[in-house]
Parts: structure tokens; C-alpha cells; sequence
């Protein structure tokens, strides 16, 4: 019984690989990013690159709306000057309940929020999506490869193949990381489209994973300070663990007869 | 105390004798921590120290969350946010909570499979299972309830789906329903109740484990042979046990401090893990996520409330013999409950006279057959409701049932034990000679 159960778990995983493969979710690509793994972190001049991507294509019609203006002269994010954050804020304008007026925004707003309806909120975009999944839908690969959100933007943002149809009355584009393969944003980069004072690369795949870091950090402002605690808490716990490692085997070895020589 | 004869607190300074005559709280800390345990007990009995960090950890991080939560609807995303960006420490903590929780429920479930083994819930320590069952169900509702608060689209669905189970009760289910959620569907009311909930119930769960200490200290530990500690005299039981501090207090937290630092590795390098991605999007009635995909920790049952479709022929009976006030809805929901209930009903289920799982050649096998059946669940709960995954499902969830209303009832009888030690002495001295070794090593010079 116990052996034609694993044989029909076998062929059932076998039938289920296919199934996953043709289920319609886009080809997301393992971009390399500076805040992977254990050690990684944010590279401050990459999510100013972003944010000024953000800033002049994106910010068009979405929005971060969780996002604190002041943060982005936060350490571990773009870390902008003090006068630079402030001359950024006053670029946007903001909604004063007070004055029941809109002003020019201060350090302590927020960014504004998406003013297209149809523009998802990007606060917490990379979060929210998720690049890799399986080996059969176990999420194991996210375990080696990350959950895969910047990556999943970035796919998206270098994915348009340049066509389009009509459905409907409007527009959609063909994108090989969308689900569903046709998406309702129109192409939003182009090469050259951004420059930047560094003269760093501006061609729709460096500008893309630009702004998938940029967002990340938005998603995920502590990163680089969490992984700092993580790290020393780890090590903190090791060498407690060895001290009770230690002092378990001592306490135990008269009960164990084993010689107080702990041998 | 009819337990295991040991030395009982005598106050030492004038001060507490003060207080002892007055109240005897030193003498019930003291017996507490000084109670005699099997001093066999290998590491699986090293849950309970993880489970009562967990509790904490939980209580602790949780009054904090909830200074900066604000339970509303049109807010309550927003404060995590605030907790998340803006309050000091707010992500280490909120992280902390969120896999707390994993913490907790990898622990409940190492800790129910060692008592399943070892026969840990057998005569005399029924109540002490029992009462551990309550606490799991508890939990369960607690951490269902916890997940709804961050007001995601999973915490939306999710609740709109189990409260959903409620409904299909015959007749009273939908009064039920309404009353559980404050109201037609899940909203601002649902939001405010679970918040409230959510901060009750782990006070009553210490309440429980309290009751679950003091019923194993009245009974004392199971440990891994299952044969009980020598009541005979002091000088007897001392053979067999040692005192709980220092020694297991002191291996516990060797354990906790190895546990903590895969917990801490989890909380700073990739606290999203086993979260759902879609519950960083605020919640919306009007858009359903693709894929409704409980907590990790409530697949396995999940999965077997899916199972059991209108197509299976003894859903079919049920319908039948009922005059269809049990449909397949109500039979999944009657499906999960139940997984539970036979959990509970284990100490009756069980017919061997031997406790210990270690002595029994047949029940192992049935046995790491449940653990694996266990894992195959969790893993069908989050596949979509559609074949192969059904049929699977619907076996991996026959055999939980099989387990424990064929398998323990039935092995008792047709099964042929292993010699056991007599005493936990004697198994303690085969692992540990009382030579101190001399004479594998004269062996060994041979």
C-alpha cells in the first residue's frame, strides 16, 4: 500500500510540473541586486538613480503614499543632504487639512499617493509581489533566490516586447513578465530617457532594476540596519549557545559518570 | 501532594519564614522549579521551555504593537506602516511578532508529535492533553484572529473565508456567522472585535498553561520509555530523576539559545518568508486575490477542510442519511474540526497498554507515516482546489482519520511490544554506564 502510495505521489508530482509551468504567470528574471543575501545592502547612489526615475516617469500617475518624504535622508536610503531633502519636498504639493488648500510639501509629509486611479500605490510594491515560487509550488526556490519583488519590477519594466492590441477600447501591451502576458500600462522607459549627473548607464534594463532597488527601499526602509541587528543577534546567540553548550555538558557530567574533566 | 517524593521547601531566613507562614509562595516556586524529572529525557522534550518563550515573546511584542495599532478599517494598514517606518524599533518588533507566531506553532507541532509518540497522553495524563489541545485551538484562533488586524487582502479573505465555514452550519449557521462578525460580512465591526480577541486570549492561554504545568507536575513527566518513576520512597525516586533546576533548566536553554539564533537569522535576514505577499496590499472587498492561502501553519487543516467535495461517495451518505442537512460544505467544516477532536480523543483511542512509541514495532511506522501525511497536507493546503491536488488531499486526509480511529484503537490489540527497562534508571544506565565507560573501553582495547 505504502509503495503504490509513493508511486502515485511520484507521477502526481510529475503531472503537477507541467500544470505550474503553463499556469500563465510571467518569466520573472534573477536580476542581480546589491541588497541581496545575508550581507547584502542598498547602494545609496543606485536608489538616487531611482529615485530620480521615480521622480520624473513614475510618479506620473502612481504614488508612495506610506512613504515619508524626510526618509529619503535617512541613512541606509538614498541619504540626500539635509537641503536637498527639503528643496525635494517642496517639488511636490500636498493637501493641508489645516489650511483646506494644497501647499508645497515639508520634509515631515508624506510623498503623495497615486493620482490615477488605475496606477496602484507603489509604497510597498516590492513586497507585495513575488517573483519566485515552486519547485511544485513549495516556495523553496524564494528560500535560495529571495521572494523575488524587485526582481519581479524590474522583469516587468524590461519585459514589453513592443506590441499591442485593442480589447475592448483600450490599449494593452505585451509584457513577458505580466500574467497573462498583456498588460494596460503602457511602456513607461525608453533608453535615454533619464540622465543622470554621474552619466551611470540609461537604458531601459539599468534604469529598470534602478527603480526596482529604488522601490525595494521604499518597501523595506530598514533593510540595511535590520540585517545589522539580525547579524549581531545571531552571533550574540551562538556564543550563548556555546556558553550553554558548556555548561549543560559540566553540570550533567557527574549525573552521566563521565569524570568532571568533562571527557 | 501525591507526586514524586521529594525534599519540600523549608524556609531558611527569619524573613521567609515571615512570609511563608503568611503566604507560601516561595514554597510553590520552589517545589515548581525543584520538581524531580525523569532523568532520561532526551531533546524533544525541550518544547515546552520554546513554547513558553514563545508566549511571551508574543504577549511582550504584542502590548507594544498594540500601543501604535489603530483597529480601524480606513487606519488599520496605514499603523502598521507607521509601526513599520516610523516607530523606533517598530519593524524588529512587528517582524518579531509575525514570525513569533511560526516560532510557536513549530514548536506546538513538535511538541504534539512527541506526545503522540511517546504516548505522552496516556493514563495518567489525559487532562494534561486535553488541556494542551485547548491551548492549540486556541492559538490557532488566536493567530487566525492576529493575521486579520494588518487589514491585507490575505487578513480580508481569510477571514472572509473561515467565518464563511461557521455559515455552513445547518439552520443556526448564518445567525452565527452574523453575530461572529458584527454584521453581514466582514468589516469594521469584525476588525474591532477580532482586535479585542486578539488581545484576550493569550491571557487565557497562560491561564491554560498554568493548568497544563500543574497537571503534569501532580502526575510528573512522561519521558521517553514510558515507564513511570519509582514512588516508592525518596531514596528511590532520586535513582531515577534528577531536579529540574539546574539540570533541565539549563539544557533547555541551551536548546532555546540554538533555536533563538535560527529564529534571530530568520527575523534580520528574511523576515517575509513565510508570509503572503499579497497581504502587503490593502484590503479589498471588490478584488479577490487569485489564490486565498491560509497561514503556513494552517494548511495541513486547511487541506482536509477542502477535501471532502460533493464527489466523494461518503460525503454522498452523509447527505443521504442526513436528508441533506449535511452538504459538502458543512462535512469539510465537521472534516477539520474533527481532525482535531480525534487529536483530543487519542488517551481513549489507544488501546496499547505500552506508552512509549520507542517499544512499539508497528506503531512507528504508522507513526512517521502521520508526520509525513502531516507535511503533505501542509503542502496540498496552498496547491489550488484542483486535480491532482483533490485526490490527494482526500487520501492524506483519510489517513489522519485512519490513524487515529483504525490504527491506535486497533494496534493495541495486534501488536506484539518490546521488552522495556524496568525502571528509567536501568535505561539511563544503558546509555551511561555506571563504570563511567570502563568497561566499553576495556572492550575496545581488546
Amino acid at each position: 500500500m505504502i509503495g503504490k502510495f509513493t508511486l502515485s505521489a511520484i507521477a502526481a508530482l510529475g503531472l503537477a510540473a507541467p500544470a505550474i509551468a503553463a499556469g500563465g504567470a510571467g518569466h520573472v528574471e534573477d536580476f542581480e541586486f546589491s541588497f541581496e543575501g545575508p550581507f547584502g545592502t542598498y547602494d545609496q547612489m543606485q536608489l538616487q538613480r531611482g529615485l530620480k526615475i521615480y521622480t520624473e516617469v513614475c510618479s506620473a500617475c502612481h504614488g508612495l503614499q506610506y512613504v515619508p518624504l524626510r526618509t529619503i535622508g535617512d541613512e541606509g536610503g538614498p541619504h540626500l543632504p539635509e537641503e536637498q531633502v527639503r528643496a525635494y519636498a517642496q517639488f511636490w504639493e500636498v493637501f493641508d487639512e489645516e489650511l483646506d488648500d494644497f501647499r508645497s510639501a515639508k520634509p515631515q509629509d508624506h510623498f503623495p499617493g497615486s493620482g490615477d486611479e488605475n496606477a496602484p500605490d507603489l509604497s510597498l510594491m516590492a513586497k507585495a509581489r513575488a517573483g519566485f515560487h515552486g519547485p511544485y509550488g513549495s516556495g523553496l526556490s524564494q528560500f535560495f533566490r529571495g521572494m523575488g519583488g524587485p526582481e519581479y519590477i524590474a522583469s516587468l519594466l524590461a519585459g514589453y516586447t513592443g506590441k499591442e492590441k485593442e480589447e475592448a477600447g483600450s490599449i494593452f501591451y505585451e509584457n513577458t513578465a505580466f500574467s497573462g502576458g498583456w498588460i494596460s500600462m503602457a511602456p513607461p522607459l525608453e533608453d535615454g530617457l533619464v540622465e543622470f549627473d554621474d552619466e551611470s548607464p540609461n537604458d531601459v534594463r539599468a534604469m529598470s532594476q534602478d527603480v526596482a532597488a529604488f522601490l525595494m527601499w521604499a518597501a523595506e526602509p530598514k533593510l540595511n540596519s535590520r540585517k545589522e541587528d539580525g547579524f549581531v543577534a545571531v552571533l550574540f546567540l551562538i556564543i550563548l549557545s556555546v556558553l550553554l553548550y558548556l555548561s549543560n555538558k559540566r553540570l550533567w557530567s557527574p549525573v552521566k559518570r563521565r569524570g568532571t574533566d568533562g571527557a | 501532594m501525591a507526586g514524586i517524593p521529594h525534599d519540600s521547601y523549608e524556609p531558611s531566613t527569619r524573613a521567609e519564614s515571615w512570609l511563608h507562614r503568611r503566604l507560601p509562595v516561595l514554597s510553590l516556586v520552589y517545589d515548581t522549579l525543584m520538581i524531580p524529572t525523569p532523568k532520561n529525557l532526551n531533546w524533544m522534550w525541550i518544547w515546552g521551555i520554546v513554547l513558553s518563550f514563545c508566549l511571551g515573546l508574543q504577549i511582550v511584542t504584542g502590548i507594544v504593537l498594540a500601543m501604535h495599532y489603530t483597529p480601524h478599517v480606513d487606519l488599520a494598514f496605514a499603523s502598521i506602516e507607521h509601526i513599520m517606518r516610523n516607530v523606533n524599533a517598530g519593524h524588529m518588533i512587528r517582524y518579531a511578532h509575525m514570525n513569533g507566531a511560526a516560532l510557536f506553532f513549530i514548536a506546538v507541532y513538535a511538541h504534539i508529535f512527541r506526545g503522540l509518540y511517546y504516548g505522552s497522553y496516556k493514563e495518567p495524563r489525559e487532562v494534561t492533553w486535553i488541556i494542551g489541545i485547548l491551548i492549540f485551538v486556541l492559538m490557532m484562533g488566536t493567530a487566525f484572529m492576529g493575521y486579520v488586524l494588518p487589514w491585507g487582502q490575505m487578513s480580508f479573505w481569510g477571514a472572509t473565508v473561515i467565518t464563511g465555514l461557521f455559515g455552513a452550519i445547518p439552520f443556526i449557521g448564518e445567525p452565527i456567522q452574523t453575530w461572529l462578525l458584527g454584521g453581514p460580512a466582514v468589516e469594521n465591526a469584525t476588525l474591532n472585535r477580532f482586535f479585542s480577541l486578539h488581545y484576550l486570549l493569550p491571557f487565557i492561554i497562560a491561564g491554560l498553561v498554568v493548568v497544563h504545568i500543574w497537571a503534569f507536575h501532580t502526575t510528573g513527566n512522561s519521558n521517553p520509555t514510558g515507564v513511570e518513576v519509582r514512588r516508592g520512597s525518596r531514596e528511590e525516586a532520586r535513582k531515577d530523576t534528577v531536579s529540574f533546576w539546574p539540570y533541565y533548566i539549563v539544557k533547555d536553554l541551551f536548546a532555546l539559545a540554538v533555536i533563538l539564533a535560527v529564529f534571530f537569522a530568520v527575523l534580520g535576514f528574511m523576515p517575509n518568508y513565510l508570509g503572503h505577499p499579497d497581504n502587503y496590499i490593502e484590503a479589498n472587498p471588490l478584488v479577490t486575490p487569485a489564490h486565498i492561502v491560509p497561514e503556513w501553519y494552517f494548511l495541513p487543516f486547511y487541506a482536509i477542510l477542502r477535501a471532502f467535495t460533493g464527489e466523494v461517495w461518503v460525503v454522498q451518505l452523509a447527505s443521504f442519511l442526513t436528508g441533506g442537512i449535511i452538504d459538502a460544505k458543512f462535512f469539510g467544516v465537521i472534516a477539520m474540526f474533527g481532525s482535531i477532536v480525534v487529536m483530543a480523543l487519542a488517551p481513549w483511542l489507544d488501546t496499547s497498554s505500552v506508552r512509549s512509541g520507542r517499544y512499539r514495532p508497528m506503531l512507528k511506522w504508522w507513526f512517521w507515516l502521520l508526520v509525513i501525511d502531516f507535511f503533505v497536507l501542509m503542502w496540498l493546503g496552498a496547491q489550488p482546489a484542483e486535480e491532482p491536488y483533490a485526490t490527494f488531499a482526500l487520501i492524506a486526509s483519510a489517513y489522519w482519520f485512519f490513524y487515529f480511529l483504525i490504527i491506535l484503537p486497533l494496534l493495541g490489540v495486534i501488536e506484539k511490544p518490546l521488552p522495556r527497562p524496568d525502571t528509567i534508571e536501568k535505561d539511563f544506565d544503558d546509555h551511561y554506564p555506571p563504570d563511567g565507560g570502563a568497561s566499553t573501553k576495556s572492550v575496545a582495547a581488546e
